[in-house]
């Protein structure tokens, strides 16, 4: 991490790093939820805008056939007594039957669980799935609840401390790149 | 002088009038608005925002619309809403605005909605609470005497943004009963803020108040030249409840000049769309076949009422040590 950068393979086929496919058989969409707490912007594709780059690789990969989501969690975020309303929230877009559907949020970092913990609360008011699980590019440690990811791509050995923050960032050619940044 | 509208911060800590607003507030509550149309959809049509918080509905004016809409808007964004009904309170019995303000914060309210016949009456109070050190409760103005109605004008900030997305290219007519229409006096602070670049009025002499024009709008006094290419009209109610005197000769008459028939809508732009805020007096100021027709955008009107009005709310509880 010393190069304050990672890089992802970008290729959508054959990646080694892609997470493996589901065991249960009728998976139903992978939902991106769009506001990490820790506060990074994401890329997103010009093809489908609501749709952030790995969810949308995922979602093709996995050969899903209900559409993809996309979760603002700033309505249900527990931090909006101190910090009031993200300035610009966007529309939450579940575009599928939530009752009985199996799920899968994916964010760029997981680091205290609070996003994780409000994108699960806001999926909930859609309906009652049969399943969630979480898909992460990176675990960067810090959870602050009792929260894990199924799928996780890259585990920091290490903590980051709360005074760095991972940035993903994508190429023109569609190479993801994680950079370490200031808080 | 510092807008009292705003805190040290430079957020809203009340919203009391659209005058004073800066372009980036009003876009802002605009865009803040957007997602929450999306929750009418959902399953549960209920957002965490506002738990635990009290607000209270002061209604000294008759309302439907807009009392609802606040109430349907508090309880999406899971808010305890609680109505006071003028008829029956203690306003009645003699009790002053400020006292009842006084006795409604000793039950903890964290939020006022206030319509009152009194042009003012919400700036009382957030002065008052202001006086009083209870920064962490905000006023929403809806509705006051002849002087602002802020979410009106923004619900219909909204439903233009929704229909012509850009507000740099329009000409937007406001038609009828300017002189006691709060409505009015808002639509034009915000249509101008947000870059309107021809604002009219259209009304008779008698229902446009003097020296309009200074605030920056056209005046037309003849409701067909009025309406000539233009891509919106707002229609105002009649308000035959705010008239002494004979202003008018009678509604019949009133709607055989002035009232918006489909011969006088033909002679906007053909994709114009009529706004009206409600309640509207059909054969008065608007003909049903106008009201009824394919560029009424009224009843989207009262469906957008709801999320802007939710965007507003949120936006004051929200704000940085305002809500500790």
């Amino acid at each position: 991490m010393d190069a304050s950068a990672c890089r992802f393979s970008s290729a959508t086929n054959d990646s080694p790093r892609r997470p493996p496919r589901p065991r249960w058989s009728t998976p139903a969409c992978a939902t991106g939820a769009s506001a990490a707490a820790s506060s990074t912007r994401w890329p997103r594709s010009s093809s489908c805008n609501n749709s952030w780059i790995p969810t949308d690789r995922l979602h093709k990969a996995l050969g899903l056939t209900q559409p993809l989501g996309a979760i603002d969690v700033s309505f249900y975020r527990d931090d909006f007594g101190s910090k009031g309303l993200h300035p610009q929230p966007q529309r939450t877009d579940v575009p599928f039957v939530v009752e009985g559907a199996d799920v899968i949020i994916v964010d760029d970092v997981l680091y205290t669980g609070r996003t994780t913990r409000a994108a699960i609360n806001e999926l909930f008011d859609y309906g009652r799935p049969a399943r969630v699980d979480l898909a992460v590019l990176v675990d960067r440690g810090g959870r602050e609840l009792p929260i894990a990811a199924r799928y996780c791509a890259l585990t920091l050995p290490e903590p980051l401390p709360a005074r760095q923050n991972l940035q993903l960032e994508c190429d023109p050619s569609g190479a993801l790149t994680l950079r370490l940044i200031d808080a | 002088m510092r807008n009292p509208q705003l805190n040290k911060h430079g957020e809203l800590q009340h919203l009391l009038t659209i005058d004073g607003l800066p372009r980036e507030i009003l876009t802002a509550i605009l865009d803040t608005a957007a997602p929450f149309t999306e929750v009418a959809e959902r399953e549960v049509k209920k957002l965490p925002l506002l738990r635990g918080k009290s607000i209270f509905n002061l209604f000294f004016e008759n309302s439907t619309r807009t009392r609802t809409t606040f109430e349907i808007a508090a309880k999406r964004l899971s808010a305890d809403v609680v109505n006071l009904n003028v008829s029956t309170s203690s306003t009645a019995k003699g009790e002053s605005l400020l006292d009842t303000v006084d006795n409604l914060c000793a039950m903890q309210a964290d939020m006022f909605v206030v319509r009152h016949a009194a042009s003012g009456a919400p700036f009382l109070i957030a002065q008052h609470l202001e006086t009083a050190g209870r920064d962490h409760i905000h006023v929403v103005n809806a509705g006051d005497g002849r002087h602002a109605h802020p979410t009106q004008g923004l619900l219909d900030m909204y439903t233009i943004r929704h229909y012509k997305r850009d507000f740099s290219q329009l000409t937007v007519a406001i038609v009828g009963d300017v002189l006691h229409s709060r409505v009015a006096r808002s639509q034009i602070g915000a249509l101008l803020t947000l870059g309107v670049p021809e604002v009219r009025v259209i009304g008779p002499r008698t229902l446009l108040p003097a020296e309009v024009e200074k605030l920056g709008v056209r005046v037309f006094h003849d409701i067909r030249a009025g309406l000539k290419d233009v891509d919106v009209v707002m229609m105002l109610r009649l308000q035959n409840e705010r008239m002494n005197g004979a202003l008018l000769p009678t509604p019949q008459e009133f709607f055989k000049v002035w009232g918006l028939t489909a011969e006088k809508l033909a002679l906007a732009r053909p994709d114009a769309i009529v706004m009206h805020p409600g309640p509207m007096n059909r054969g008065v100021e608007i003909d049903s076949a106008v009201a009824d027709g394919a560029q009424a955008v009224i009843l989207p009107q009262v469906t957008f009422g709801i999320a802007v009005r939710m965007a507003v709310m949120s936006m004051l509880a929200g704000q940085q040590g305002g809500n500790k």
